[in-house]
């Protein structure tokens, strides 16, 4: 069983949290992803985005998820914080750190383990811009 | 049956709560849940997708529900 940091937090996220977190002295290699808030969707002005979870659903599916990158690498520590409540322009809404002996996996584990976030983790985030707001429904 | 739903995201707004109490036929599935709902709310068929999550859990459309099951729906999802 690896090692795993799997929290919903209502507060600013931290990288440096996250990463000593994720360090390990078996690893030589580090990743961390940080997803932040951007300033325009398709060239509207952002305002701010409300993220929520369905937290005891979203808390599980981020576990398996980072079950399963531990099956498919060699992977010491995962660390997956994600935020919500009201969020602007430049502040973190997900943070990813993967440690692991050497660095090819660390790569590809972290990336594995955003994109599989991003298409099942029970969390929804509404855009408000200047002109409206909408819920975003990229991924079915 | 009477179950209870836990509705989040624009599945919320269409439903205009946080939760809803539903009456369905005893040993109703999953897919029947989403034919009730679809037919109740019609908002719901112009959706992309909407799952329906049991104990914290993806549900197939074939589980039948039990009264004690905490359900959700869960439409698309735009986490990170």
């Amino acid at each position: 069983m690896i090692f795993k940091d799997i929290a919903i937090y209502d507060k600013p996220l931290d990288i440096t949290t996250a990463s000593e977190l994720a360090a390990s002295d078996g690893a030589g290699a580090l990743n961390i992803f940080a997803g932040y808030i951007r300033n325009k969707t398709k060239s509207k002005d952002v305002v701010r985005l409300d993220y929520e979870a369905y937290e005891p659903m979203a808390l599980n599916v981020m576990t398996k998820i980072a079950e399963e990158a531990s099956q498919k690498w060699p992977i010491d520590k995962v660390v997956i914080h994600h935020r919500v409540g009201t969020l602007h322009v430049g502040e973190i809404a997900v943070i990813i750190a993967v440690s692991t002996p050497h660095r090819q996996e660390s790569f590809a584990a972290c990336q594995y383990i955003i994109d599989t976030l991003k298409l099942k983790v029970p969390i929804w985030k509404k855009e408000i811009f200047t002109d409206g707001e909408e819920w975003v429904s990229d991924h079915p | 049956m009477k179950i209870s739903v836990l509705l989040f995201g624009i599945a919320r707004d269409i439903v205009g709560d946080r939760q809803v109490e539903v009456d369905i036929q005893d040993e109703s599935d999953v897919e029947g849940l989403l034919e009730f709902l679809k037919d109740t709310y019609p908002k719901f068929r112009e959706l992309r997708s909407l799952y329906v999550a049991v104990n914290s859990e993806y549900a197939k459309d074939h589980y039948v529900l039990k009264e004690q099951d905490e359900i959700a729906i869960i439409p698309p999802v735009s986490g990170g």
